[in-house]
C-alpha cells in the first residue's frame, strides 16, 4: 500500500492496469505519456518481448504537484496479459493502491476478460487484499471496433459491484484520462 | 484482509536520521559512492551519498522487480531466498540486500573499493537497519496519520487540472 515518507514530506501511489493480453494497458500508458506536460512525468520504462508483448512491466511516474507540503506521485504500472506470465503479474500487484481493469470490448475476447478477472482476484488474495476494498474502476476499451459486445453485457459478466467504468478508444485516448482521473481520485480519497 | 489505499507504513524526520546516518557509516567505511532504500512496492524511500543522476523513480521499480523476481526464482530451485544480489558491470556495480522483507538496500560502488568489503560492511548495515525499522513498521497501524481533509480536495482539483486533453 501507499507509503507516506513524512521525513521528505512525499506520498507515492501505485496504480496498476490489468486485464487480457493486447486489450490495451500499454496503450493507455504510452497515451498519457504523450499526453501529460512532460516536465509532470517521467520516463515510461516497458519491459517488454521483440514483439512489444508486455514481458514483465511497463512504469510510468507522474507527478501530482506539491499538495499540502507533500510532493504526491502516481506510480502507474501495467501487467504482462498473456495467461503464460502470471508469476510476473503477480509481483507487479504488491502495494497496490489502485486498480484498472482494461477490458477488450470485442465479443471474442469476452472469455479472456472472465478469466483476467477472475486471475485478478486471485492473484490479489494471495497477498491479503481484497478487490471490493480497493479503489477500482473498469475500462471497455476498443469501442470503435464492429464486433464489440454492449456494454450491459460486460457489466453483467465482469462489473457485478457496478465500480465505475468508462468506455474507452485507447488508441485515440477516448475514455484515457476519465478512467485513470477516477481511479486516482479514489486513490487519493482513501488516504485521507 | 487489508483494506486497500490505507497507508500502510510512514516515516518520520527521527526514522529518517537514524537510517541515513547508518548509510553513511556504510557508505565511509565501504568506500561505496551511493545507497538507496526501496521498498518492496518499487519506491524510492531514502538516497545518501552521491546523489545519482538517473531517473530515481525508474530505479526504484526495477530495482523491487528484479529482487521479486530473483525471490521467485530462488523459490523454484527449492531456496526460501536470495538475499543479496550483486550485478557487476565493467566499471560500475550494485550490490542489493533484503531488509526486513520490506526493503531493499542497493549500494552501488566502483573500482575504488572491493567487492568483499562491500558486502561485508551491507552485512552490518542491513543488521543496524533492520533494528531501525522494527520500530518503523511495529507501529504502522496504531499511529498513521491520516492525511486532511484539505489535502483530499486539492489534490482533486490537481487530478482535473493534470489529466485533461
Amino acid at each position: 500500500m501507499s507509503m507516506i515518507n513524512y521525513a521528505s514530506r512525499e506520498i507515492n501511489c501505485k496504480i496498476v492496469y490489468y486485464g487480457p493480453g493486447l486489450g490495451g494497458k500499454t496503450t493507455n500508458l504510452e497515451y498519457i505519456f504523450n499526453k501529460v506536460a512532460p516536465n509532470t512525468r517521467g520516463k515510461l520504462i516497458s519491459l517488454a518481448t521483440e514483439s512489444e508483448r508486455t514481458l514483465f512491466f511497463d512504469f510510468l511516474p507522474v507527478d501530482l504537484g506539491t499538495i499540502r507540503g507533500f510532493k504526491t506521485r502516481f506510480h502507474l504500472y501495467t501487467v504482462p496479459g498473456q495467461v503464460y506470465y502470471n508469476a510476473s503479474r503477480k509481483l507487479i500487484l504488491k502495494g497496490v493502491d489502485g486498480v484498472v481493469f482494461v477490458a477488450d470490448s470485442q465479443v471474442e475476447r469476452l472469455d479472456a476478460n472472465i478469466e483476467s478477472m477472475h486471475n485478478l482476484y486471485e492473484n490479489l488474495a494471495e497477498y491479503g487484499y481484497d478487490l471490493r476494498q480497493i479503489p477500482f474502476v473498469i475500462q471497455y476499451n476498443k469501442r470503435d471496433l464492429p464486433n464489440v459486445s454492449p456494454v450491459e453485457e460486460l457489466d453483467q459478466h465482469l462489473n457485478p459491484d457496478r465500480v465505475p467504468s468508462y468506455e474507452g478508444v485507447a488508441t485515440t485516448g477516448v475514455g484515457v484520462f476519465d478512467t485513470l482521473k477516477a481511479v486516482a481520485k479514489l486513490v487519493i480519497k482513501s488516504l485521507g | 484482509m487489508t483494506p486497500g489505499g490505507a497507508p500502510s507504513w510512514s516515516f518520520g524526520p527521527a526514522d529518517s536520521k537514524k537510517i541515513e546516518e547508518v548509510l553513511d557509516t556504510l557508505l565511509y567505511e565501504s568506500n561505496a559512492r551511493c545507497a538507496l532504500l526501496v521498498d518492496r512496492t518499487g519506491q524510492l524511500v531514502v538516497t545518501v551519498g552521491e546523489q545519482p543522476d538517473f531517473d530515481s523513480a525508474a530505479f526504484a521499480s526495477l530495482t523491487a522487480a528484479d529482487f521479486s523476481a530473483n525471490d521467485q526464482l530462488a523459490s523454484l530451485i527449492g531456496e526460501e531466498e536470495f538475499s543479496s544480489l550483486f550485478h557487476q558491470g565493467r566499471s560500475e556495480s550494485m550490490y542489493l540486500a533484503d531488509v526486513g522483507k520490506r526493503l531493499i538496500l542497493v549500494v552501488l560502488f566502483n573500482k575504488q573499493t572491493t567487492l568483499g568489503l562491500v558486502r561485508i560492511k551491507i552485512r552490518n548495515a542491513v543488521s543496524d537497519l533492520n533494528k531501525a525499522f522494527e520500530e518503523v513498521f511495529g507501529r504502522e497501524r496504531g499511529e498513521a496519520r491520516p492525511l486532511e481533509r484539505d489535502f483530499v480536495n486539492e489534490a482533486e482539483d490537481e487530478i482535473d487540472r493534470l489529466f485533461r486533453e
